[in-house]
């Protein structure tokens, strides 16, 4: 990788569909449970989709709940999780020196959609009724500038919006602003509140990709024969980045390095992917890691579950990996439904486990594989055991935009520090819990 | 819609729209005569809630000028019961 400064993940948190830690989704993935249900959307009646379960209020007043967003209370439960698992002392960290940059697949629509409700049904369009907090909710910046507030942060928040490459592109973002000495911590991946909102599930159905199944948990079948779509779903995972050298001297446990990385366009159409270019893409992530395709342990694949999205991705990943022998294909929407901005980082961190457990989970829902999906060394059950030191994570979006991402197993000496004692102390609970 | 005439009915009234606003708040030993800013965690954009529910709930409309009139529960009284009637 043609940088000086070496990048690692000191601190992970995260809620899915089916965990609101690492250590619950990791567990859930390796035993197959589905965080998929059956849920009233407004409009569109029962519909399958990804809901989380996290505690709002865990890290944020009521007040300010009620203020912001869904998207701004999960980037607010995962931002504090993250360094909470990384054991930072916030209060005595200069908080100029940290950027909060997270992905979004899109941000705004919840909070619009709901104002048009009231407006048309309780309002009579009386648009003096229109919330004055309408425009710091929409705001593009909304998720990660609420993390800011709620963590006393001074240093760069922004967004990115990156459809659903969103989760790679925060890390993506994160590490390239800690390589050039921006900031000294960042705070990085993806939200999603998209599940709150009717426009997204109805766009999918009219475009004849809304997965269904009178089985909530069979609603997405990625890489099946008689797939039918995707899950909409919610979530987060936000990573704390440090540059190598401050997490060794503060004596970090460090999950993983990121070694390699890329993002190009497909410049073909809106919502068809290229193959090429996710060829290109993952090619381009390998040269900059320095390694070749089969040094790569795991392939942790976009594979939203339509049928045209899931072929091309397959047959991308078989021209760049069909003749290692050594590399485990796998994926997890099955299991949590597309998160949409939060998708790349949520599933990067699914498969982080792997590391020290050694297990790879399988990908949910395979029943019958699509032969046109059937990739040398799917895990179609699991999970499987391996000795794994590169993950490569695929996440892909519309309007053809490709991201991959390329972590590395550290050695032992830097995971094994006194990561378990950290989150049990009472005096990082107390720093990192705030009441605005 | 229950009618509201009593000072009691709009003390109340203006409770119920504190209590949805100031969720983390205890409103029980509130003052009526002291400012709200100093007994409760309120902003300026609390006290635009204050101002948009007034005129959802009980359609009454308060201009920018008289949002000082709104600084203690007392004041609030004061100035809305020609309001509610």
């Amino acid at each position: 990788m043609q940088t000086k400064q070496r990048v690692v993940i000191t601190g992970v948190g995260l809620t899915a569909p089916n965990g609101n830690n690492l250590s619950e989704f990791r567990a859930a993935l390796l035993n197959g449970v589905s965080g998929i249900s059956h849920t009233e959307i407004r409009h569109m009646g029962k519909v399958a989709a990804g809901l989380s379960d996290f505690d709002e209020t865990k890290y944020q007043s009521k007040k300010m709940r009620r203020r912001g967003t869904r998207a701004g209370s999960i980037a607010i439960y995962c931002a504090n999780e993250a360094v909470l698992d990384a054991a930072i002392n916030f209060s005595e960290i200069d908080r100029s020196r940290v950027g909060v940059y997270l992905g979004i697949t899109e941000h705004g629509n919840v909070e619009t959609e709901n104002e048009i409700h009231e407006l048309y049904t309780s309002h009579k369009l009386d648009v003096s009724l229109w919330s004055h907090h309408h425009n710091p909710r929409t705001v593009a910046n909304n998720p990660a500038g609420e993390v800011t507030l709620n963590m006393q942060i001074t240093g760069p928040h922004y967004t990115i919006g990156a459809a659903c490459a969103a989760g790679n592109m925060g890390l993506i973002q994160g590490l390239q602003m800690l390589t050039l000495g921006e900031v000294d911590l960042a705070l990085v991946g993806g939200v999603s509140e998209s599940a709150q909102t009717f426009g997204i599930f109805a766009a999918f159905a009219s475009q004849g990709a809304l997965g269904s199944h009178e089985d909530a948990s069979q609603a997405t079948r990625p890489l099946d024969k008689n797939r039918n779509g995707i899950v909409v779903s919610e979530g987060g995972a936000i990573y704390t980045l440090e540059r190598l050298e401050d997490a060794q001297k503060r004596g970090a446990k460090i999950y993983a390095e990121i070694v390699g990385y890329h993002c190009n366009s497909d410049s073909t159409d809106f919502v068809l992917p290229n193959t090429e270019r996710q060829i290109e893409c993952m090619q381009a992530a390998l040269k900059k890691a320095e390694i070749t395709a089969e040094q790569i342990d795991i392939v942790n694949l976009h594979a939203t579950g339509t049928i045209m999205g899931d072929i091309q991705e397959c047959e991308a990943v078989s021209a760049v990996f069909g003749y290692s022998e050594k590399t485990f294909i796998n994926s997890t929407k099955g299991f949590i439904g597309h998160a949409m901005g939060a998708a790349g980082a949520l599933e990067l961190a699914g498969n982080l486990g792997s590391f020290s457990d050694h297990l790879i989970h399988a990908s949910q829902g395979i029943t019958e594989v699509d032969v046109k999906c059937d990739l040398k060394n799917l895990v179609k059950e699991g999970p499987i055991r391996g000795e794994i030191n590169y993950i490569l994570n695929n996440s892909f979006g519309m309007l053809g935009i490709n991201s991959a991402v390329i972590v590395k197993k550290m050695p032992d000496s830097n995971r094994d520090s006194n990561r378990d004692n950290n989150r049990d102390n009472p005096k990082n609970h107390e720093t990192n819990r705030k009441e605005n | 819609m229950q009618t509201i005439q009593t000072a009691v009915q709009v003390r109340q009234a203006v409770l119920n729209i504190i209590e949805d606003i100031a969720l983390d708040e205890d409103l029980t030993n509130i003052k009526d005569d002291l400012a709200l800013r100093d007994q409760l965690d309120l902003d300026s954009m609390d006290f635009l809630d204050i101002v948009m529910e007034l005129k959802k709930r009980h359609k009454i409309e308060v201009p920018q000028n008289d949002y000082p009139q709104l600084a203690s529960l007392q004041s609030c009284v004061d100035y809305l019961m020609p309001k509610f009637q």
